[in-house]
């Protein structure tokens, strides 16, 4: 009874040779990448050299701006007290856990307020306030709350993160397609089916936005409250740099920073090709990427 | 033949907050094993709400649904629901996809299993048992969906404008791969449609609803002379413009 005739052809993909033209564009998408590439590198070799030229020549002065080969020469010096991985390691694990704390809660709130429409109308004026309070101003609060350590750092940290990612995780829910759920009602599914199955799965490039945003946000949040509190981390040299007037232990310190987020920025989108790579999602997604 | 739906006097009614919709008015008519029934009506008339109370989303204001002499409670297996668009999820291969309502209904076994994947040979999808959607055309998507549906061994197949999101080449292609598979698997089926055409040529009978609120006006017993009953077929019979014709009339549609 059945006709394969009449049903629609499966799309057959042709290998053609590559015509003159098409190699020609080829080769100049790849030139116009390296160039891209090339000229990023460029502008970096030469802010650095240019740096270190007119400090050398006096033309700024190295005690208040710096200069690359004092930079390099402090992080040999912290290196070689042991203080320079000591003080690393503390602020990148006060962000990790920051930011994994903050993600999961987050994400767990977002679940909670979808879950139940009352308590998400309740808190919303709630939601309002706190996202457009300054969560910096928090800081003293923490202080004499939980006391100056690493946990009022944390907390600093989930403060400034936690509603951005509850608000565009809960975004991410309530845009699924409604159509989509009713699929998997009518399939008799229960309320943490439609979550497993289509919400979580359907929000995740909002889920990776969330973290992408998190990231930066968990090192405001380090940062800010190891200005306010810490005894060591990198929060911790700027603000110290800053007092004593060691410009060199300030820039230093920054430069640091830079590479480290850069990094832990890397590491989300890493682990969205990661997942992205396990589904179908790849392909549409590849263009969004950074 | 026996009944397999039977619908008695059923009303709904909406509440909002502007006020209440009557959205069905006295429905009645029953469906018999193996028939391929088609509710038509102008847009509005409450034929997707229909479909809703037919597969246990949607509780009734009133009256009495019976599928197989058993009031409806809820979401049923004995019915399979298709959607506008084929919501193939676009994170899962395609067999993953046709699992989706045996994982969901937690009846996922071997045998199963073994079944959709027969089902995909016999429908040509098998060879992209491992593509995603977005690598299968538009009738191949519609096919699937109906493959997910068939998995979970429904008697009843409900087509909520299930070819509308179509173009219409695809759409005549379509309902022609459909029609077959259903009448191969045997199953009743219920499709509401805005498209006549689309009705008449796959129906064994055309229940024509009123404006809302909606009432069934008029039933139809479609019988066209053609050899082949298939719907591509069908629309070249000779009664076929008389039942458009009559069913236009019906309608009574102003723009």
């Amino acid at each position: 009874m059945y006709n394969p005739a009449l049903a629609s052809s499966p799309p057959k993909q042709q290998v053609k040779p590559i015509s003159a033209a098409h190699k020609r564009y080829l080769q100049d998408l790849r030139r116009h990448r390296v160039l891209v590439r090339a000229t990023q590198l460029m502008i970096l070799v030469l802010i650095f050299a240019l740096w270190e030229i007119l400090a050398r020549a006096s033309i700024i002065d190295p005690f208040i701006t710096s200069q690359p080969s004092r930079i390099l020469r402090t992080i040999t010096t912290l290196y070689q007290e042991g203080a320079l991985f000591n003080h690393i390691g503390i602020t990148c694990l006060e962000t990790i856990i920051g930011f994994v704390l903050g993600t999961i809660i987050g994400v767990g709130c977002a679940i909670l307020l979808w879950w139940s429409k009352f308590l998400s109308e309740v808190s919303e004026p709630y939601l309002v306030v706190l996202n457009s309070l300054p969560k910096i101003a928090l800081g003293p609060i923490f202080i004499v709350w939980i006391g100056a350590g690493p946990t009022a750092i944390i907390v600093m940290t989930l403060a400034i993160s936690l509603i951005v990612t509850i608000l565009e995780v809960l975004s991410g829910f309530l845009g699924v397609d409604k159509e989509k759920v009713k699929l998997v009602q009518i399939f008799g599914g229960s309320k943490f089916q439609i979550l497993t199955k289509v919400l979580l799965p359907a929000s995740f490039p909002n889920i990776i936005n969330a973290l992408k945003v998190n990231v930066g946000l968990s090192w405001v949040g380090v940062i800010v409250g190891e200005f306010l509190v810490s005894r060591a981390g990198l929060g911790y040299l700027i603000v110290y740099g800053g007092q004593v007037f060691k410009l060199d232990l300030v820039m230093t310190s920054v430069v640091i920073l830079a590479i480290a987020a850069t990094i832990m920025y890397k590491g989300v989108v890493q682990f969205e090709q990661f997942v992205l790579s396990k589904t179908g999602l790849k392909q549409r997604e590849e263009k969004n990427l950074i | 033949m026996n009944s397999v739906v039977e619908i008695n006097d059923l009303n709904m009614t909406y509440q909002s907050p502007n006020g209440e919709v009557h959205a069905l008015d006295n429905i009645s008519f029953s469906v018999t094993d193996g028939e391929f029934i088609a509710i038509v009506g102008p847009s509005g008339c409450g034929k997707s709400t229909l479909l809703s109370i037919l597969s246990g989303l949607l509780p009734p204001t009133s009256g009495q649904v019976l599928l197989y002499g058993e009031p409806i409670n809820g979401p049923s297996k004995k019915t399979g629901y298709m959607l506008q668009k084929d919501h193939l999820f676009e994170w899962r291969s395609i067999l993953k996809n046709i699992l989706l309502g045996v994982e969901i209904q937690k009846a996922l076994t071997p045998e199963v299993e073994k079944r959709a994947i027969q089902f995909l040979q016999t429908y040509g999808l098998y060879e992209f048992r491992n593509k995603y959607p977005e690598q299968l055309s538009g009738g191949m998507r519609q096919r699937a969906a109906l493959i997910r549906t068939l998995v979970t061994d429904p008697q009843i197949l409900l087509l909520d404008e299930a070819f509308s999101a179509l173009d219409y080449q695809t759409r005549l292609v379509v309902n022609e791969d459909i029609y077959k598979i259903i009448k191969k698997e045997n199953k009743t089926a219920i499709l509401v449609t805005h498209d006549i055409a689309e009705a008449i040529s796959m129906a064994d009978r055309v229940i024509v609803l009123s404006q809302r609120p909606g009432t069934v006006k008029q039933i139809y017993d479609i019988q066209l002379s053609c050899e082949l009953r298939t719907p591509l077929h069908c629309r070249e019979a000779p009664e076929f413009r008389y039942y458009f014709q009559k069913i236009w009339r019906e309608l009574d549609i102003h723009v």
